[in-house]
């Protein structure tokens, strides 16, 4: 029944970043959780179920990180909004469990005391216990909670049996859960902010006797990984293996996606169905999810990676090291990670944006993310790089046609620092981004559980994503590419006779700069469903049947047909075109709307369209000259 | 006073201090525009991170170019911020 669900209390889980929250939450829900976003903003929502000892069924919802709840990010808003019961799309607490590191007290115990002020009951979790126990910290429970005045329990998330004390706890206070309390939360000043942590100073003092040194293995490991030199070095040679993962490992797997796609396809072709329908399932639906999917090996291995580092403490560090470097260009050191990423496919990297705090960091980021040439762009450059740049070397050993490539993936880096270099002077109008300012945690170990739910997760979204969002977009261009149909024995291709070929000879005297011909303006048309596409749909256009050698017969074809300055044009409009439908679908979803997703279009839209006037215009001039 | 002028004696910005600098911080300023901010703001977010009067801090490590950023051992807590902001932080060297 409705009202039963209704009647569950509701727990949330706050913390400091760090501080082992999500453990604590996939150690006290398991797998019966669910990620989702909070409507308009793109903070995931995780939520999940428990019983607890005494059979009671509770709700926890898993809250981003935070230091205070004077928010500062759209997380942070996120996190205060929930607490304090102002959050539409979520009823309020019952209770509030405040999750801390154990070790590192100093920070969460402030928190917990600003959580005094929401008007809920607060449990202080120590979470973590065992790492604190093994490196000497000496912490008397009852004298904290005491000088608290709040229930104080530990938990050890990787421990079977680690959470009892705290669902114990649980129980005790949903028993008798006292009336929702006035919250007296106000935005604290600086003022307030010194007393609250010179009181927490105090309670820890009293409550905690500590070593008073460092984790040992985080000083050692920090020694070497954050040395200004061989800390750089290291992260570059991390991020070779990474991305040498990404590449290597899931090509077999995509190969076999793409092999059982194309199966299915033959399938199809083989059932007794209308021809239409059969080319809607075929070309449509089929080829059109199969060419997305085929990236999932990709995005899981890649997320596999980030989460390890992030988990294992790592990321904050890689932050650290690029922080100078990426600032240069008004980007933020956490928009590292995303901006490589991306060189596989600006999906999962636009995706792994959500570790950038800020707003404006992270727009900035996601904005120029689709630049990095992505692994789909390499089927373009290859077929017209081989058809119209001889096959010889420059200044003795360098391959011209390599290159060729080096420069397209070097224009593409160049724009993209560029762009987020106007981005901050124009639409932010200020030359210093958020202060740059995290917590180095110490390092952990991951966790195999955590790791593999991460994963998970974040396949699921990427498979759902690609089910509604990237599916509509491939019905809409087959729709385009197909209707309407060609006459009954016309000649050429029936593309040719469609909307597609409309739009192509329509965008003809606009493209005519470019050097562009109708047929160009076709195939980019199939091609914003995925970028190699395209290249198949040339294939179409000049009537070369697919098959074994399609695409060096396409290359020969285009040698024939284009000029050299519209083939370098088409380079030149591929390093800064919005060809992908599914980044766009991407954009919309995390930024929360359309806006953001039109300016990106209209932005690499008007660069691309610039890039391969220049292009062809200086390369023309030169032919005649 | 001769109270505050041994103090300030010895006292510099963190954001000037190099790696194994060990001290105490003896202030929090909040007129130090950076980074964006309001200076008031900026306090308030180092305060948040745990930079309050009284805390130890020790300068563990920091970039390549620049000395930037630089990570900050402060009391029980690992830091990494810009120069630019461990400005505001004064600090007074232990002896």
């Amino acid at each position: 029944m409705n009202a039963a669900i209704e009647l569950q209390p509701l727990v949330a889980l706050v913390g400091n970043p760090n501080c082992g929250k999500t453990a604590l939450f996939n150690a006290l829900t398991g797998s019966r959780q669910k990620v989702a976003n909070y409507p308009g903003v793109t903070v995931e929502k995780k939520t999940g179920r428990l019983a607890t000892p005494a059979g009671r069924a509770i709700e926890v919802l898993d809250l981003p990180g935070t230091y205070s709840l004077r928010a500062r990010s759209p997380d942070e808003e996120i996190t205060r909004d929930a607490v304090l019961g102002k959050l539409k799309a979520e009823r309020a607490p019952d209770l509030v469990v405040c999750v801390a590191d154990a070790s590192n007290l100093r920070l969460a115990l402030r928190l917990a005391l600003e959580l005094k002020h929401v008007g809920r009951p607060v449990v202080l979790a120590l979470n973590m216990m065992d790492i604190a126990t093994k490196r000497g910290i000496d912490i008397d429970m009852d004298r904290l909670a005491s000088e608290l005045r709040l229930p104080v329990v530990s938990s050890v998330a990787v421990r079977r049996g680690g959470t009892d004390a705290l669902l114990a706890e649980l129980d005790r206070n949903l028993e008798r859960l006292p009336p929702a309390g006035e919250a007296d939360w106000r935005p604290p000043d600086a003022g307030r902010l010194r007393g609250a942590q010179r009181e927490a100073d105090r309670i820890l003092r009293a409550a905690m006797r500590m070593p008073g040194r460092r984790d040992g293995l985080t000083a050692r490991a920090d020694a070497i990984l954050l040395h200004p030199m061989a800390g750089l070095v290291i992260l570059l040679a991390i991020l070779f293996v990474m991305f040498q993962a990404v590449f290597a490992w899931a090509r077999p797997l995509m190969t076999l996606i793409s092999d059982g796609f194309t199966w299915l396809g033959a399938l199809m072709g083989s059932l007794p169905l209308p021809a239409l329908l059969q080319s809607f399932l075929r070309d449509g639906v089929i080829a059109g999810v199969g060419s997305v999917i085929v990236f999932l090996p990709q995005i899981v291995i890649l997320f596999f990676f980030i989460l390890l580092l992030e988990d294992l403490g790592y990321m904050a560090r890689a932050a650290f090291l690029m922080d100078k470097i990426m600032g240069g260009a008004g980007l933020h050191g956490r928009a590292f990670i995303p901006l490589l990423s991306s060189f596989a496919c600006a999906i999962p990297g636009i995706m792994a944006t959500r570790v950038i705090d800020d707003r404006r960091d992270r727009l900035t980021t996601i904005l120029v993310a689709p630049l990095m040439t992505c692994s789909a762009r390499i089927p373009v450059y290859t077929l017209i790089i081989s058809a119209f740049i001889p096959d010889r070397n420059v200044w003795g050993a360098i391959g011209l046609q390599g290159l060729v490539m080096f420069g397209l993936y070097a224009t593409g880096i160049v724009g993209a620092l560029t762009v987020s270099f106007v981005m901050k002077r124009l639409f932010w109008r200020t030359t210093e981004g958020e202060p740059f300012m995290l917590e180095l945690p110490d390092y952990k170990i991951p966790l195999a559980k955590s790791l593999a739910l991460g994963v998970w997760a974040r396949a699921l979204a990427f498979l759902k994503r690609a089910g509604t969002t990237i599916l509509s977009m491939m019905i809409l261009i087959w729709l385009l590419a197909s209707f309407p149909e060609a006459p009954a024995g016309a000649p050429g291709p029936a593309i040719s006779y469609s909307l597609a070929a409309m739009i192509g000879h329509a965008l003809e005297p606009i493209t005519m700069p470019l050097g562009f011909n109708w047929q160009i303006n076709v195939a980019l048309i199939p091609g914003m469903a995925a970028r190699e596409v395209a290249v198949g749909a040339l294939g179409t256009i000049y009537s070369i049947d697919a098959g074994a050698g399609a695409t060096e017969k396409i290359g020969q074809v285009l040698a024939a047909q284009w000029s050299l300055a519209t083939a370098l044009a088409l380079l030149a409009w591929y390093v800064f075109a919005p060809q992908c439908a599914s980044t766009l679908a991407v954009i919309r979803r995390e930024t929360g709307g359309w806006k953001w997703m039109w300016t990106t279009f209209g932005y690499m839209l008007a660069l691309a369209y610039a890039a391969a006037l220049i292009v062809h215009q200086v390369a023309a001039s030169f032919a005649a000259g | 006073m001769p109270d505050s002028t041994t103090i300030t004696l010895g006292t510099l910005a963190l954001g000037e201090a190099p790696v194994g600098f060990r001290g105490q911080i003896v202030a929090v300023r909040m007129n130090l525009e950076g980074a964006g901010l309001s200076g008031a703001e900026l306090e308030r977010r180092l305060l948040e991170l745990g930079f309050v009067e009284g805390a130890t801090v020790e300068v563990l490590h920091e970039g390549l170019f620049g000395g930037d950023p630089i990570a900050v051992r402060l009391a029980d807590t690992t830091i990494a911020l810009r120069r630019r902001e461990a400005t505001a932080v004064i600090v007074a060297r232990d002896v």
